[in-house]
């Protein structure tokens, strides 16, 4: 089902997934969002920045363990768990997550 | 693994063919990042055509191809170590060390220190390497 957005139709896979990568930007993320009930705060845009940027270096979303060990590193102890992670994206934080950043779904375990 | 819970076995991925002809380097690839969630002693070996999926300066734009190669930098974090490029192969292509990307992973047991992951190996090293493995895979 296309996504529609500030007047303009995006396409998405079966999931909701973005069908092209270069289509996103922020105000999608929202939408995806809204339609899940959901409001994105700073911290979610933390993880979705943090897919994005992974993405663009390694050509992959990580999966969900690689995620926790580096959001981690990158932004604390206290935000590398799975609890952090799954309270901000209960749908799971690499499946959920990813889709808002307009990546594809990950690979292997999510 | 070191708690002893499960079996652990050694697994090898033998790559052997260029990246993009074919679908086998990719599939290669994403088979061993999903097998790397259940915690086995993985190994990669690179070898014939296949040591060019690990070469620097890949550009697909012109065939219309994702250039995964820069998931490979990504094998550090799924905690694959263990990355063998036979040196015959690289040689019979005029092809040396330094042609190919550096592959590191950050050791958590010493302070995140970046160590290579990348093994230039020889022909006989790699039949050795090959003989303990107990489950092979070749693409």
């Amino acid at each position: 089902m296309p996504l529609e957005v500030n007047g303009k139709s995006f396409e998405t896979d079966e999931e909701g997934y973005l069908a092209n990568l270069s289509d996103w930007q922020p105000e999608l993320a929202n939408a995806m969002a809204e339609a899940d009930g959901a409001e994105l705060g700073e911290n979610h845009w933390e993880v979705i920045n943090f897919l994005r940027s992974y993405y663009e270096e390694y050509q992959i979303a990580p999966a969900v363990r690689v995620l926790t060990k580096a959001i981690g590193k990158k932004l604390g102890k206290d935000k590398g768990n799975s609890k952090y992670l799954y309270e901000l994206f209960p749908y799971g934080p690499a499946k959920q997550a990813c889709k808002y950043a307009g990546l594809p779904k990950p690979t292997g375990c999510v | 693994m070191e708690n002893g819970e499960g079996v652990v076995k050694k697994f090898c991925y033998i790559n052997r063919k260029a990246p993009y002809g074919t679908i086998y380097a990719l599939e290669s690839l994403e088979v061993v990042l999903i097998a790397a969630a259940f915690d086995q002693d993985i190994s990669l070996v690179f070898a014939d055509d296949g040591v060019y999926q690990l070469t620097k300066g890949q550009a697909t734009e012109a065939i219309g191809m994702k250039n995964f190669s820069k998931t490979y930098s990504a094998l550090g974090d799924y905690d694959i170590k263990k990355i063998y490029v036979e040196k015959e192969s690289l040689e019979e292509r005029g092809l040396s060390a330094e042609d190919l990307q550096a592959l590191k992973y950050e050791d958590e047991d010493d302070d995140w220190a970046e160590k290579d992951s990348l093994f230039v190996v020889e022909r006989d090293e790699l039949a050795g390497i090959i003989d303990e493995q107990d489950v092979i895979l070749s693409f």
